[in-house]
């Protein structure tokens, strides 16, 4: 028999299947532009390395990877915390440090790029 | 239900000495578990220490040449760099596999096994190609 029920949660697995996804290849995509940038272009100096941070578009680009790094790493610890963070205060006092740790990764990253 | 099933103690819990030598886990199981260590690895000490480096290197030409002639010198930090290198290198490509799984690309038992060996593969050469420049 067919029985019709609400599967209890809050209904945000596929969001975050799909967030962690789509983050994962923007993170792919910018790492590979990074590499034949850095590998491809002028030898390497301090000059060369900060002009490349000041591009406008670089400076979007790694923007758009820090956020992607955090959203996609927020997801990742929160899977890994569930698995084997017991009991649920220790987890919940870890979901905080980690937010808090992520958090701090795109405040400092900003201020990289926006000193 | 044979008595040979009976006997055995059950439920089995799974400790990690019996992951290490008990349990012989397939290929593709190894992929998973270290795509997971090292995310957990990369989210934490690794983007701290990396976005340390940017921030020194970007912040002063003393500090860019003080990364590259001396803090690059150093044996354990070229050994830090290396886990990171592996690390990324092993979650990428690792992730690229994960990714065409999702779209049912290579999800038969044999084209599984070779991509994961894959996935080790290159991601050990890539390690050994940086690790190679860095040095």
């Amino acid at each position: 028999m067919v029985v019709n029920r609400v599967v209890v949660g809050a209904h945000y697995g596929l969001g975050n299947f799909i967030a962690q996804r789509v983050t994962a290849l923007i993170m792919a995509v910018y790492s590979v532009i990074m590499l034949v940038v850095v590998m491809g272009g002028r030898p390497l100096n301090y000059a060369v390395w900060r002009d490349l941070f000041t591009l406008g578009w670089m400076r979007v680009a790694t923007l758009l990877f820090a956020i992607s790094l955090a959203w996609h790493a927020w997801i990742g610890v929160k899977e890994i915390l569930i698995d084997y963070a017991r009991p649920d205060s220790l987890r919940f006092a870890l979901h905080v440090v980690f937010a808090l740790i992520i958090a701090g990764y795109l405040g400092w990253t900003i201020q990289i790029l926006w000193r | 239900m044979s008595t040979a099933a009976a006997k055995k103690p059950r439920p089995k819990y799974l400790s990690l000495s019996a992951l290490l030598f008990e349990i012989r886990m397939p290929v593709t199981a190894w992929v998973s578990g270290m795509h997971r260590i090292s995310g957990a690895l990369l989210v934490f000490p690794l983007a701290a220490w990396l976005l340390y480096l940017l921030d020194m290197s970007l912040g002063s030409e003393q500090g860019y040449n003080h990364v590259r002639d001396v803090y690059f010198r150093h044996p354990v930090v070229k050994l830090g760099m290396l886990l990171f290198i592996w690390s990324y290198a092993h979650h990428f490509c690792a992730g690229i596999r994960f990714l065409l799984l999702d779209l049912n690309k290579g999800i038969e038992k044999g084209a599984a096994k070779t991509s994961s060996y894959v996935v080790f593969a290159v991601s050990v050469l890539i390690t050994i190609y940086f690790g190679w420049r860095l040095w």
